[in-house]
């Protein structure tokens, strides 16, 4: 788990590079939405999501016990 | 007439807020400056994206995307979707943490008591106060902007200004950070909402997107706007960093500081990424298709002058003169206060330097032990009306749009701040040396990003990768070189 998660989060930056869209504007979504715009939109609701897996299996739990722990417990 | 008056009554809301806050406030330095650290779940994803997105969000990025057409929102947008979730997920929570059991306000009390410095924090509260400057100004520019443009130019821009900075300063004056969460919770809420809105108004206005759309790719002069073309991939890549000043800029970091529980994040970090598509997609778009609204004379001239020269043009009002031309005056005066809302997140920047100021220098050079914790506060207020005076005299002579000034400076200068934070919450090795290092580094470059061409590059990159980069490299070069902390320290913040 410790080296996936960074590795998904690298594999997911490297995502939003995505030069196979870089010089057409087609298809359009909706009509007007270009490639470009429609794939980054996309992107934004898929880190949502991945956000929503990492809140489930990276959450820092043991980090909010320890923060509120008094000093000598 | 009506959109102005409108404005105007939500401007009297807001401060009614902050003086609603006043009351509920216990004249402690905490309640005062973190709300005493119990903000609830909704109100801190609220006011927390409320905080970040600003005038450069909504004013700052139509504009540029008139200018670039759809780059604009894998440039800011995407990225930040991306990355500043993940600042919060493993930043954000370690400094609520850090700061909650040794009881923290400010980053740099963080910093001098984990790298045991004194006046090297002071620096950096310097170097911080620097760069979170413009970004106060970004927001009275935007205030100044929207009343102009809404009122038809009867309120000029150094009226719209001042008004805009004494209910701003006022509500923060009064409210702390209390007042200002409240606030920023209520402007996010009447953005999302009108801003949805205000695309479906203007889109029929102008008689649809799509057939905007096919007339622009049919246009040899604005079919580029659709895609990429023009745009280097190595500087889109460069873009990708900026998104990492999020948590280095102080008003985000003392944010963290606010919650009530760690379990506050998780909302905040599943759903950022939806909130800033919500709020970019609606503003690129409109910014992208008002190059097709001949029909405003004021954006006519804008085309014909950016046709002419082949060079982008301040179009900061792009959002408010289609608004201004395309919705009925009521609409308009809603639309138009839901983006004052936006404008107005300056308010938790004015607030975040007038607690650093207090913590950092007031406090720590042992002022609150002579005179108390109501001079504190005091001295935190009358901080705020000198800022605020401040940021709006140099408003008025600022000459850059709104997006050049937020990527230019408070970007790259706090996404090179981002190693410190990491540094400190994650690496035992690293010192103050390193630290310092890191810092002056930042300075440096920022200052000779001030003197260079607008558009400078390095090698194809904006100037963030290197500064960022140097000063991670600067950061852990000179840390393997220097003494550690004490073990105590050390152990203190590694025991989790």
């Amino acid at each position: 788990m410790k080296i996936a998660i960074p590795l998904l989060l690298l594999a997911y930056y490297a995502l939003h590079q995505d030069f196979w869209n870089w010089t057409s504007a087609r298809p359009l979504l909706f009509g007007f939405l270009p490639i470009g715009l429609t794939y980054h939109a996309l992107y934004a609701m898929g880190a949502a999501a991945l956000m929503a897996l990492l809140v489930k299996v990276a959450w820092p739990s043991r980090l909010e016990a320890w923060a509120e722990k008094e000093p000598g417990e | 007439m009506i959109p102005t008056l409108f404005v105007l009554a939500y401007l009297v809301i807001v401060l009614y807020i902050g003086v609603f806050a006043f009351r509920q406030s216990r004249g402690q330095a905490e309640d005062y400056f973190l709300a005493g650290r119990a903000l609830g779940p909704w109100v801190f994803l609220l006011s927390l994206f409320g905080t970040h997105m600003t005038a450069f969000a909504i004013l700052g990025s139509s504009g540029h995307a008139f200018n670039f057409g759809i780059v604009t929102f894998g440039l800011m947008a995407s990225s930040s979707a991306f990355v500043v979730p993940v600042l919060l997920l493993f930043l954000g929570t370690k400094l609520w943490a850090v700061g909650k059991k040794f009881g923290h306000i400010t980053p740099v009390q963080i910093f001098r008591d984990r790298w045991e410095c004194g006046h090297i924090g002071t620096l950096i509260f310097f170097l911080q106060a620097a760069l979170l400057i413009p970004y106060i100004i970004i927001g009275v520019m935007g205030g100044g902007t929207t009343l102009s443009v809404i009122s038809g130019g009867l309120i000029p821009f150094w009226a719209g200004g001042l008004l805009v900075a004494v209910v701003v300063m006022s509500y923060v004056f009064f409210g702390g950070m209390r007042g200002t969460a409240w606030v920023n919770a209520f402007q996010t809420v009447l953005f999302l909402t009108f801003g949805m809105i205000a695309v479906f108004v203007i889109s029929n206005g102008m008689g649809g997107f799509s057939a905007i759309a096919e007339k622009m790719l049919n246009d040899p002069k604005t079919a580029h706007l659709l895609s990429r073309e023009k745009f280097s991939p190595l500087a889109f890549l460069s873009y990708t960093f900026n998104p990492l000043s999020a948590i280095a800029f102080p008003h985000i970091a003392i944010f963290c500081l606010t919650a009530k529980k760690m379990t506050q994040f998780k909302k905040t970090v599943m759903l950022y990424p939806l909130c800033i598509l919500l709020i970019w997609l609606p503003c690129v778009c409109l910014g992208v298709f008002a190059n097709q609204a001949q029909e405003i004379p004021a954006l006519a001239a804008k085309i014909d002058m950016k046709m002419a020269t082949g060079r982008p043009v301040v179009a900061d009002d792009v959002m408010l003169q289609l608004l201004g031309h395309f919705a009925p005056e009521w609409l308009a005066g809603l639309l138009g206060a839901g983006i004052m809302a936006a404008v107005m997140a300056s308010d938790s920047q004015i607030l975040a330097l007038s607690t650093m100021f207090t913590e950092d220098i007031f406090t720590f050079y042992g002022a609150r032990e002579r005179f108390g914790q109501k001079a504190q506060v005091t001295t935190g207020r009358l901080f705020i009306v000198l800022v605020t005076a401040f940021a709006y005299f140099t408003a008025l002579n600022a000459k850059a749009s709104i997006f050049d000034l937020a990527v230019q400076f408070s970007f790259a200068g706090f996404s090179a701040m981002m190693p410190l934070y990491v540094g400190a919450l994650y690496w035992k090795g690293s010192t103050k040396w390193g630290a310092l290092a890191a810092t002056i580094w930042v300075a440096g470059a920022t200052i000779a990003l001030f003197y260079a061409p607008r558009g400078f590059t390095v090698m194809g990159l904006a100037p963030v990768v290197p500064m960022t980069l140097g000063a991670a490299f600067l950061l852990w070069m000179v840390s393997i070189l220097t003494p550690k902390p004490s073990a105590n320290t050390v152990e203190r913040y590694f025991s989790v």
